[in-house]
């Protein structure tokens, strides 16, 4: 077969170009050498998109956060939108000196950058884009992206370590602490769905809600959003990089490309949780006519993606920051145990359900277990606040008790 | 399922040049006037006190640990997540065991102040 262009057209549209690239060089090439150029072009295409996309996502990011402040954001560069204000940014970071504290451990220092951007674009190997079309589709695929989400860690005590700075290293130690204990959550919320579909697969995942997940386990989904905010540092609980308490926390050190690096894995790691969040709970590429179209599910696909993505931006621009004994208390004496009991919850009620039952009826009954389940947390949490407050209202009582026996006695 | 893995290790590999290109093209293009005062340690505009490198609060490395016994619970249930569509339902009652006693546990370390932030 050789090469036409119509029919590379055609194979775009229906994003099957890696068949049809396999046909037309079959015969020409070995096809372990087919393999690994048709690999390339996939990784440099996810890649280079990622990279050009981080742009736009902190220019969304600072208008909608102008936005929620009643400011307008960037206006001037590129537009009256600032559409190359972030591209102007990017430039401007490269030009920059490169400087590294006298005291700092140089081999971490350096390293720490590189690996955390690594990381973040490894994960989107087994992101579904759409119907068929996956980087690797292992048979393990979420608990791959747990594997590789934890390696930024590693990187983030590199930084504070090797720069040899207080702040930096109260920053890492806060960090991992933080990432640490809400990796919990996170990984537990996530053992919900994938018991739902009964596979690791993200493509097996997405196929198999009929019913989005979102509707069938919200308590899950509540749950792993909550915690995929603390692991990418995000307001409520950015207390690894708090400006103002401990200037910027791991990257405080670094300046020009290092510290554009550690920008750019954030903002693709909070790409990725979006990106994550629509696979498991949003139903992935699914939508009226994504299967016959693949091009459809991979506009599906994006569409979920940014919405969840400007959720994340509107939270942030609206809860205040969490103090950390607080940020840990929420995790390991709230969500750790209800994820534990929604699991157990979960795990029974769905094998107790006869697996022939209609899917509607099997997502309803699901879904009053959770909404039960949800109630009774919050009820637990407001009598335990109820019984606080009353303790620290009986103390003020007897104080004020006190205090005006004392002022009777200087009387 | 080969290819899916020869995938990501050419990812891994190719993975490197993203960050490493922009920092050998900063590295040519930047200027480099480095002198000790530019170097010091960034805080606050003072000459930093003491060392770093020091022993931490005890509390952070708590956390830590009963992170391992939460990840490592998780390590087992995932395969068992995996298998739930065969699971007969005695052996559900076997993983309702199994978490039943880490949560024991967890009230263990709640109860002995493992949780509490000083």
């Amino acid at each position: 077969m050789s090469f036409n262009i119509i029919d590379f057209l055609e194979s775009v549209l229906t994003l099957s170009i890696a068949d049809y690239l396999r046909d037309v060089w079959a015969g020409d090439m070995p096809n372990w050498l087919i393999e690994v150029i048709i690999d390339v072009v996939g990784i440099l295409i996810v890649s280079t998109f990622l990279l050009i996309l981080t742009l736009y996502l902190v220019l969304i990011l600072r208008k909608v956060l102008a936005r929620v402040q009643d400011r307008i954001g960037p206006n001037r560069v590129g537009g009256r939108y600032g559409l190359l204000q972030t591209v102007a940014d990017a430039i401007k970071l490269i030009t920059k000196e490169d400087l590294i504290p006298s005291g700092a451990d140089k081999l971490a220092f350096n390293l720490a950058p590189i690996i955390t951007v690594i990381a973040a674009l490894l994960m989107w190997a087994v992101i579904p884009f759409a119907p068929g079309l996956t980087g690797a589709d292992i048979n393990v695929g979420v608990f791959y992206v747990l594997a590789i989400s934890s390696v930024s860690v590693v990187a983030l005590l590199m930084a504070g370590w090797g720069s040899n700075n207080k702040y930096a290293l109260l920053g890492a130690f806060r960090a991992v602490a933080q990432l640490v204990s809400y990796e919990v959550p996170m990984i537990m919320a996530l053992i919900i769905p994938i018991l739902l579909a009964s596979s690791m697969s993200t493509q097996t995942i997405v196929e198999s809600q009929s019913v989005w997940y979102i509707v069938v386990v919200p308590l899950s989904a509540l749950i792993f959003i909550i915690s995929a905010m603390a692991e990418l540092g995000q307001t409520p609980f950015d207390l690894l990089e708090a400006e103002s308490e401990i200037v910027a926390g791991y990257h405080i050190e670094y300046s020009g490309m290092k510290f554009a690096l550690f920008f750019l894995a954030e903002f693709i790691n909070a790409f990725f949780m979006s990106a994550l969040f629509t696979t498991m709970y949003l139903g992935g590429w699914r939508g009226p006519g994504a299967a016959a179209y693949p091009l459809l599910g991979l506009i599906y696909f994006m569409i979920k993606t940014f919405l969840v993505y400007l959720f994340l931006i509107w939270v942030r621009g609206t809860l205040p920051r969490v103090r950390i004994d607080q940020l840990l208390y929420f995790n390991w004496k709230f969500l750790v145990p209800l994820v534990l009991t929604l699991i157990l919850v979960v795990a029974v009620v769905a094998k107790l359900i006869p697996p022939d039952a209609n899917e509607w009826l099997q997502a309803g009954i699901l879904l009053v277990v959770n909404i039960l389940l949800a109630v009774t947390a919050l009820e637990f949490v407001r009598r335990y606040a109820r019984s606080r407050r009353q303790a620290v209202e009986d103390d003020a009582e007897s104080l004020g008790g006190a205090a005006s026996a004392l002022s009777g006695a200087a009387d | 399922m080969l290819s899916d893995w020869q995938f990501i290790a050419l990812f891994a590999v190719i993975a490197i040049i993203f960050p490493g290109a922009p920092l050998m093209m900063a590295s040519l293009i930047n200027p480099k006037k480095p002198n000790p005062i530019k170097q010091q340690t960034y805080e606050c505009g003072m000459e930093t006190v003491g060392d770093t490198w020091i022993q931490f609060k005890v509390q952070y490395y708590i956390f830590a640990l009963i992170f391992v016994v939460f990840d490592l619970e998780a390590v087992f249930l995932f395969p068992i997540a995996s298998a739930f569509d065969q699971l007969t339902l005695f052996a559900i009652f076997e993983v309702v065991l199994f978490v039943v006693i880490l949560l024991v546990a967890l009230g263990y370390a709640w109860r002995r102040g493992a949780l509490e932030w000083f």
